[in-house]
């Protein structure tokens, strides 16, 4: 950090924290904990109250219900230029009339600091402005703009960094390019990053902690590894990744619970299962899923989770292939494939038989329904496969 | 057929131009002859007596610094009292907002025959004696629209985030308001002054009912029409276009300057 003094850096607690707009409820009783110096990522589709939550937290907006703390102190009370928080904004809003070195030095000087020219200069450096420092933000690339707001922000040392979908705007390269600078920058100055998102993968590869939101609801939190192998909620389990849902019945619970579904019987860790009643939905990642010829089947491992099926779609992707096999209950299956297989691929039309050990699936309650979270999965494929 | 196509557009602009100079440039020319008559409307030689003795008709410069004045002082009132007028219509919701919104457009949409002498009825009835503040009164009335419209539109075209950012990075509501919003509005404010300014100056109608004895430029060079106009008023005319020409330039240049500095660095 410019100054290079050692700092204590604080977490972030919202607590309760609950906004109503009218008749809406933007943030509904949501409770978070960021720990100090950790990269959190709020993951949601749109208008699910990702930025009323990021504008409470620096001020802008007031809670209805709730508090906020940082550290031991509870800012929920103060106004927004009392809060050692500061936010990168979706849009930048860099002041147009000043210069990159002002729109930087602006919180300093604001605070009433004599020299601020050491700092601007050093900040700049971080973000490789130098250069730039006397041009309007006009004048900038959107790449640069970003980088100008992250250090007009960051400049300020503050105990927690609000970015709002920050790299929204950039092209695909330029966002990859970002988010390792991002990482870079917040592993060198330990602040508490809030980062919020509705690119997944930009969640996973950068946050130490996820929470997936929904409707003003945290629908699940932590590290992504863990959020992505066990999602608790069918809208997590479609919203983050793509899952194979098959709708079951218990038939024994116990360390294993064993489901019959559509005729085929399925295991499932205990431990892995969140359904509280007799009706339970069994899922699976698609690249957990070994597609075997059916006259292969003796080659799967005892014990596996097994469906019979017909390949309906076979697409080659280079690192993987993506199957999509048809059960005869018409529910079509995805999986992806490794190419490091050898022998050889599946073929359309080809009987196959599906297996994946019982530690890959999950149990999930019903009552969501077996699409919750699907449309804006499949909105964000759209936009991938587009970038 | 390409050659037309390719010059066409040349040609207009030029046709354009003519058009809105040549008055100018006829006002300028005739600034420097000496007339033969009263009637300053035939060359007749080249002379600088305008020019040298430019107050020498009794009555010209008076009448000059009198619209400047009146100018000057409606329009920094005018737009002190429309700039914060319009931050109110903007920023704050009250009762009778939107009828101060239309009612803020009557000055501009009312003919100036209709209000100059309805404006003189009013000052009679109150007995309010015709003079130079009265003449200011209603020169401010009519800028205050134009300010008014002028700020508006800067201030609803401005990013919220703006203002929101500078609140995020410290700065008091104060600060905020010194360090980003007026800033941001002050081009507004000052293309409203400036148009203003120009509104005043050259107003007859309403000034002429509202006037009482004193003497504005425009209400001079209206009297001076019957008798003859005197070059000394193309002289003033012509500084009066010089003025306004130094300014677009010297706007147009520190832009030029801001652009070229940059494209070094
Ligand atoms: N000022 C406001 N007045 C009324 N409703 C609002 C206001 N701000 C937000 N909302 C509503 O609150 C909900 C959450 O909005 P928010 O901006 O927090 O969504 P978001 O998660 O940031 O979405 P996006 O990804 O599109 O930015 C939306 O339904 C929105 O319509
Ligand atoms: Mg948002």
């Amino acid at each position: 950090m410019p100054g290079g003094v050692a700092r204590k850096v604080e977490d972030l607690r919202l607590v309760n924290l609950t906004k109503q707009f009218g008749g809406t409820k933007a943030v509904d009783d949501l409770s978070i904990t960021s720990p100090a110096g950790s990269f959190f990522a709020l993951l949601g589709a749109s208008g699910c109250g990702k930025t009323t939550t990021l504008r409470m937290v620096a001020g802008l907006e007031d809670p209805t219900h709730g508090q906020i703390f940082i550290g031991d102190q509870d800012v929920t009370e103060l106004r927004a230029f009392q809060r050692p928080v500061n936010t990168v904004f979706q849009s930048y809003a860099l002041f147009p009339h000043l210069d990159i070195f002002e729109n930087v030095a602006f919180g300093l000087r604001r605070r009433g600091v004599k020299d601020v020219d050491d700092q601007v200069i050093a900040i700049l450096e971080l973000v490789e402005l130098s250069a730039l420092a006397r041009r309007k933000p006009s004048q900038l690339s959107g790449g640069q703009q970003q980088r100008v707001a992250v250090a007009r922000a960051l400049i300020n040392q503050p105990d927690v960094l609000l970015l709002d979908e920050p790299l929204g705007a950039l092209d695909l390269k330029l966002r990859r390019q970002m988010q390792i600078e991002l990482k870079r920058i917040q592993s060198e100055v330990g602040t508490t990053f809030v980062h919020v998102t509705h690119d997944q993968e930009e969640a996973m590869t950068m946050a130490d902690t996820v929470a997936v939101m929904n409707a003003g609801r945290i629908e699940q939190m932590g590290h992504p590894a863990e959020v992505y192998e066990l999602p608790r909620t069918i809208f997590v389990a479609n919203f983050l990744g793509q899952s194979n849902l098959i709708q079951g019945m218990k038939v024994s619970t116990g360390d294993v619970v064993e489901v019959s579904a559509n005729g085929l019987g399925f295991r499932i860790p205990s431990k892995r299962n969140v359904a509280p009643g007799q009706s339970i939905v069994i899922g699976v990642r698609p690249e957990k899923i070994m597609v075997l010829d059916a006259h292969d089947e003796s080659k799967l491992p005892a014990g596996h989770n097994r469906i019979y099926g017909t390949v309906t779609d076979v697409s080659y992707t280079g690192v993987s292939t993506q199957y999509l096999v048809e059960t005869p209950w018409g529910q079509s299956i995805i999986a992806f494939e490794q190419n490091s297989i050898v022998g050889d691929r599946c073929e359309l039309g080809d009987p196959v038989v599906l297996g994946w050990a019982p530690e890959h699936t999950f149990g999930l309650d019903p009552a969501e329904g077996l699409n919750a979270g699907l449309d804006h999965a499949v909105l964000e494929l759209e936009s991938d496969t587009e970038a | 057929m390409r050659w037309i196509r390719q010059h066409l557009i040349g040609a207009i602009a030029i046709v354009v131009l003519l058009y809105l100079f040549l008055p100018i440039a006829v006002v300028i020319a005739f600034s420097f002859n000496n007339p033969e008559s009263k009637f300053n409307l035939s060359w007749n030689e080249f002379s600088l007596d305008a020019w040298t003795q430019i107050c020498g008709v009794p009555g010209v410069c008076s009448a000059f610094v009198t619209s400047v004045e009146i100018g000057l002082i409606s329009t920094l009132f005018a737009t002190i009292l429309g700039t914060m007028i319009a931050f109110a219509l903007v920023r704050y919701r009250f009762k009778g907002r939107s009828s101060t919104n239309l009612l803020i457009f009557m000055p501009m949409a009312t003919p100036e025959i209709v209000m100059g002498s309805s404006l003189l009825a009013l000052f009679l009835n109150l007995s309010f004696p015709l003079g130079p503040v009265t003449v200011m009164i209603a020169h401010i009335m009519f800028i205050i629209s134009f300010v008014v419209v002028a700020v508006k539109a800067r201030l609803q075209g401005m990013d919220p985030r703006l203002e929101e950012a500078a609140r995020d990075l410290y700065a008091s509501p104060s600060a905020t308001f010194r360090y980003v919003t007026f800033p941001l509005v002050l081009p507004g404010i000052l293309g409203a002054a400036l148009l203003g300014f120009s509104l005043s100056f050259d107003d007859f109608i309403i000034s002429f009912f509202n006037a009482g004895t004193l003497v504005t430029f425009p209400i001079y060079i209206w009297g001076a029409a019957q008798r003859g106009i005197p070059p000394q008023v193309n002289a003033l005319a012509s500084l009066v276009f010089i003025a306004a020409l130094v300014i677009v330039l010297s706007a147009q240049f520190v832009a030029w300057r801001k652009r070229k500095s940059l494209s070094v660095r």
